[in-house]
């Protein structure tokens, strides 16, 4: 059977992805965000999951603001890179399980789940940038993966408690599948950053930091959380944060935290990563 | 009329709601095809033709012409659309950002490094 082992919670600045492809990593600014992955790198090599089910949010790349779906699935074998107005990342087309996301698709939408379709999509930094933080440059990512593609732009997102009941759902649909996978989950986005307006800037390390403390401590207290506080006190757009909820949510209630870094800056943004693994 | 909303105390934000969303709903799309090069080459050979592919407002044209990267929010530009214009100018996300708050590149560069805006000040109009 296949079964979800551990969760990843990764910021995807797309000014991180810039750096690697254009080979600044080893740069005095970059260095620190670079050396705090290098652990995680090593635990994703040893962990050699399957599938990554990876969360993330579009930007205004695949969808426009013409049609805004809240959750949908990809649902076929490759994905490529998308040009974000400068050309696509140099980076491997991203492989998908069309087996198992059919699975995933049909378990959700009978759980109650209504999940929009992709049959075809190329996917930006949001999901590649996470891929090169956890695998670095490789010349094929190492899992198959599906993109689970959220809406954080358009107000108002999913609430963190249906983000979170997602994940159980995905948890439920994983464990029913025959196949003898290990899967991981990625949440991704945040941490705290504020793009726009006279007040970009905004970081809240207390706050981050509360927030990765109660991913193993007390994400009940998350879960309830409203979007005004992502917003006030995380930044506009750290209310990307809900997504890290849908992973949370598809690890068991019994999870021990084994690793985790946190940076300031990267560009605008507070680099956050963890790794929950399932007891 | 507008409903009153709870993240309406936020200083220096605009939160991209519906009311938003409709009224940037062409600026937007219009960032939306600086996706493909053929546009972008386009657009940079002549912005105001460009432009007027698009039924968005004088205002909005007039913005984005002079690079006003805070009138285009305010006119409901979303910063992930509006940052693929600077994308084709070759700005940055910080870039663009410097100029919304009002400071020099340089000076906001050296605010992130030092651990970047501080919340407290900052949490709401009201000054909670």
């Amino acid at each position: 059977m296949a079964r979800i082992i551990a969760g990843v919670g990764t910021s995807h600045v797309p000014a991180i992805g810039a750096a690697l492809d254009l080979g600044k990593s080893g740069e005095d600014y970059w260095k620190p965000v670079f050396s705090g992955y290098e652990p995680s790198k090593k635990w994703l090599a040893k962990t050699k999951p399957d599938v990554v089910v990876l969360v993330y949010n579009d930007h205004g790349t695949a969808f426009g603001l013409d049609m805004v779906p809240t959750f949908a699935l990809g649902i076929t074998d490759e994905y490529p890179p998308a040009d974000e107005g400068w050309g696509p990342r140099p980076v491997p087309v991203v492989k998908g399980d069309l087996a198992l996301s059919r699975h995933l698709a049909e378990s959700l939408i009978f759980d109650g789940f209504d999940m929009t379709i992709i049959n075809e999509m190329a996917v930006d930094h949001g999901l590649t940038v996470p891929l090169s933080l956890m695998c670095g440059q490789p010349k094929q990512w190492p899992f198959k993966v599906i993109p689970l593609a959220v809406n954080v732009v358009q107000y108002p997102p999913p609430t963190g408690k249906r983000c979170y009941e997602l994940g159980r759902a995905i948890r439920k649909a994983v464990g029913a599948y025959e196949e003898d996978l290990r899967v991981v989950v990625f949440g991704t986005g945040g941490m705290s950053h504020q793009l726009h307006g006279e007040r970009a800037g905004l970081i809240n390390r207390e706050w981050d930091n509360k927030f990765l403390d109660d991913l193993t401590a007390d994400p009940h207290r998350l879960v309830q959380l409203p979007h005004v506080e992502y917003m006030r006190e995380a930044g506009a757009e750290g209310v990307e944060l809900v997504m890290w909820l849908i992973m949370r949510g598809a690890l068991n209630d019994d999870v021990k935290e084994v690793y985790r870094f946190y940076h300031v800056p990267a560009s605008n943004t507070a680099v956050g990563n963890i790794i929950i693994e399932n007891n | 009329m507008r409903k009153p909303r709870d993240y309406d105390d936020i200083p220096g934000t605009y939160v991209f709601d519906f009311e938003r969303s409709h009224q940037g709903y062409h600026l937007n799309q219009f960032c939306v095809s600086l996706l493909k090069p053929g546009n972008r080459e386009a657009f940079l050979a002549d912005e105001a033709g460009y432009l007027r592919r698009y039924p968005m407002t004088e205002a909005q044209r007039q913005a984005v012409l002079k690079r006003d990267w805070l009138g285009m929010v305010k006119l409901g530009g979303n910063i992930y659309y509006t940052s693929k214009i600077g994308a084709t100018l070759g700005r940055s996300f910080q870039y663009i950002a410097a100029e919304m708050s009002g400071v020099t590149q340089e000076e906001y560069a050296a605010m992130m490094l030092q651990g970047g805006r501080p919340i407290i000040g900052n949490r709401s109009r009201s000054g909670k």
